[in-house]
């Protein structure tokens, strides 16, 4: 036996010791982590991408994971996470905004599993918070479709006015507005997360208003995918949609939570975990955008890319001032940014949108 | 070979075993099903069936989740008995849910007391009938289709809840999120079963369908609205005021959807939201004509409709099979039911080939 053999022989032992001892650890701590789902999976939107990260969490921890799909954001909801909880889940991931009070009960409950719920605003002892601020990529994209409009007309098909869709709405209208200061932006409510026919009319309505870069803040590819049929410009959300408009599809602000949870989970196993309320956005990871599309032309897309470079460091934000609502009001005053505080209360439009805000 | 045959007259007891027959074949269906999703169907049929009653926490909430389907289910059948075919249980659940809701909110910050509650119960009642008076009182009035309107109005009801938690009764602390304060303990329903979420709303199911039974089987007015759905020219040349059924069709459906409504927004939401109804004024006519409009069959039908929720949770958590597994067995139920239906009018009968 020569000694490169003999050496990689030892090689080899060590490093199927150092394997087993891996995956044994990883076996025998054995950690289930549960996920709440407020909708199927499907092959795009909100709670595919938290799949993503689910996928990504078990690939990357070892740990084992299940989930429970289409959970209405009512009294059932109580007893999924309950029984997550009850049979020694180590982390619940709550991820719709309505889970909250009931993740918050169970977790007062289960004092030994970790809650993490998302998008919400009460914190437990036992459950941290997570949100992103979507609203970066919304700027970005806000800037392609102020240089990308001929009509100056841009349109958004919105679920329901709250918080996190106006500040996506604002911050849209802001970025296009920096480069075009022309652009004006029609929003259509559908009142519903998830209507691909609603979505499909809103667009359309949206069009024929000479819109001709259009998106969304509801879960569907039915905007994508109109836009596509008449030959105009839309982003998609959530998700990459490009392959539902290869032409149309310019970009799309995508979420990303697979490095929190991956995160997260890390802290819980090894005890250093604390229930925080992370609002993460292009700095953690969790905000992106898709690849761009061939259309734009390529300055813009470096200067895209620079922005991106901003976010990142913290230099450019979406709502730094001045931000001038649609009345005339300052809301913002220049030198100054948006705080958080005043993120999350948001109920207003900024100048550019011609619509009127419902209630 | 084997032949249908048209029975003299309808069999009595084939109406009662039929919807037995139809359990028997779900239960079939699902191990055919189990298998077909490469799952061991004896392991799949226990954490189907089995695993969510497994303890006194998962009965409790087997009641909890059967109480909403019991309350419509008991009130649309004293309608479907006298062909008062009212579709929009959903809706008045809504407006029941919204009314109590509207009580809490009231009492919010006040010293609180029984009346609260009294107030809510009533209130939720009156909200679900006055939802079922819209098409009363066009039926009666206008001779509209009540089954088109009751089912319209469902979507009103659902805009109409939407349009008030993101308004009048949002959160004032709440982040413009659309969802009402969290009601006071005051304008909760009492807890029956410590450590539970099982409430007094279940005592008011068993209430519901005692007086249902009474009223149907024993009261002239039961037997006044039976005589209109076996026969309406017979109940129309007794005499019987045809417009009155319908009102007390609709008014009856309407007031036990509203509790129900009541009973989830003071139960286990303690608050009101857009998601304030899971389908349950839907999945209470399954529950319904399952029952053969009987309040013994509905107690025992809404135990199995809420046992097929409870399961396809756990199916989808520990056989990770998709969420549509609960609307599979719902499905199945319903399509055995109606087809076995078939032998109440019909037998089957062996008969030589003729040559």
């Amino acid at each position: 036996m020569t000694l490169t053999k003999i050496i990689s022989n030892r090689w080899l032992l060590i490093a199927f010791t150092a394997m087993a001892m891996m995956f044994g650890g990883a076996s025998q701590a054995a950690d289930n982590v549960g996920f709440v789902y407020v909708s199927p999976i499907g092959d795009a939107g909100w709670t595919y991408q938290h799949d993503l990260g689910r996928l990504q969490l078990e690939k990357e921890t070892g740990v084992t994971t299940s989930y429970v799909e289409n959970v209405a954001e009512g009294a059932d909801a109580e007893r999924v996470i309950r029984e997550m909880a009850k049979r020694g889940d180590k982390v619940v991931f709550a991820t719709s905004f309505g889970y909250m009070n009931y993740a918050l009960k169970v977790s007062n409950t289960f004092r030994k599993t970790a809650f993490v719920h998302a998008t919400g605003y009460k914190l437990g002892k036992n459950m941290g918070l997570v949100n992103a601020r979507f609203y970066e990529g919304r700027y970005l994209t806000g800037v392609i479709a102020g240089e990308m409009t001929k009509s100056n007309v841009l349109g958004y098909v919105a679920a329901f006015p709250i918080p996190e869709v106006l500040q996506g709405i604002n911050a849209f209208i802001k970025g296009a507005r920096s480069v075009n200061p022309k652009a004006e932006l029609r929003v259509i409510w559908v009142n519903s997360w998830y209507d691909p026919g609603k979505e499909r009319e809103a667009s359309l309505t949206l069009l024929s208003q000479n819109a001709d870069v259009i998106t969304h803040h509801t879960d569907s590819t039915a905007v994508v995918q109109a836009a596509e049929e008449k030959g105009k410009y839309a982003f998609g959300y959530h998700s990459d949609m490009s392959k539902y408009g290869p032409n149309a599809h310019l970009t799309a602000t995508t979420h990303h939570w697979g490095d929190y949870y991956v995160k997260t989970v890390k802290e819980v196993q090894a005890g250093s975990w604390k229930p925080t309320s992370v609002w993460g956005g292009y700095k953690e990871g969790m905000i992106k955008l898709a690849p761009l599309n061939k259309a734009i032309p390529a300055d813009l897309q470096a200067r895209i890319r620079e922005m991106e470079k901003q976010l990142t460091a913290g230099t450019l934000h979406p709502f730094a001032g001045p931000v001038v609502d649609q009345g005339g009001k300052t809301i913002v005053a220049a030198g100054q940014n948006m705080t958080d505080d005043q993120l999350n209360k948001m109920n207003y439009y900024l100048q550019g949108v011609v619509s009127k805000i419902p209630n | 070979m084997l032949r249908l045959e048209r029975r003299p007259e309808a069999s009595q007891t084939m109406s009662y075993v039929s919807p037995l027959i139809a359990i028997v074949l779900m239960l079939v269906g699902g191990l055919v099903l189990f298998a077909a999703l490469g799952k061991n169907p004896l392991e799949g049929f226990k954490v189907f069936f089995v695993n969510p009653i497994s303890d006194l926490y998962g009965v409790s909430e087997l009641l909890l989740k059967a109480t909403p389907l019991m309350l419509c289910a008991v009130g649309l059948a004293i309608g479907f008995r006298a062909n008062v075919w009212n579709i929009g249980a959903e809706g008045q659940l809504i407006v029941g849910a919204i009314a109590a809701s509207a009580v809490a909110l009231h009492f919010y910050g006040s010293e609180g007391g029984a009346h609260v509650l009294i107030l809510m119960v009533v209130a939720g009642c009156i909200g679900g009938m006055l939802w079922a008076a819209i098409p009363a009182f066009l039926k009666t009035y206008f001779n509209t289709n009540e089954i088109l309107v009751s089912l319209m109005l469902v979507y009103v009801a659902q805009l109409l809840v939407s349009w008030l938690v993101h308004g009048p009764m949002m959160d004032p602390d709440g982040f413009n999120f659309p969802q009402s304060r969290l009601f006071e303990d005051s304008a909760l329903l009492p807890i029956l079963l410590e450590d539970t979420r099982l409430n007094i709303a279940f005592t008011f199911a068993l209430g519901a369908l005692v007086v249902g039974y009474i009223f149907m089987f024993r009261s002239f007015a039961g037997f006044q609205m039976q005589v209109a759905g076996f026969a309406a020219n017979a109940a129309r040349y007794a005499g019987f005021s045809a417009k009155r059924m319908v009102w007390i069709g609709l008014m009856s459906g309407g007031a036990m959807a509203g509790l129900a409504g009541m009973s989830e927004v003071a139960g286990p939401m303690g608050q009101i939201t857009e998601h304030v109804s899971n389908n349950y004024g839907f999945a209470a006519i399954i529950v319904a004509f399952v029952a053969r409009l009987n309040p013994v069959g509905i107690f025992f039908a809404s135990l199995l409709m809420a046992l097929l929720y409870l399961g396809g949770e756990q199916a989808q958590q520990y056989l990770n099979l998709p969420s549509s597994i609960s609307n599979v067995f719902q499905g199945m139920l319903l399509m055995f039911l109606l087809g076995s239906d078939v032998f109440i009018n019909y037998r089957l009968r062996w008969k030589e080939a003729r040559a």
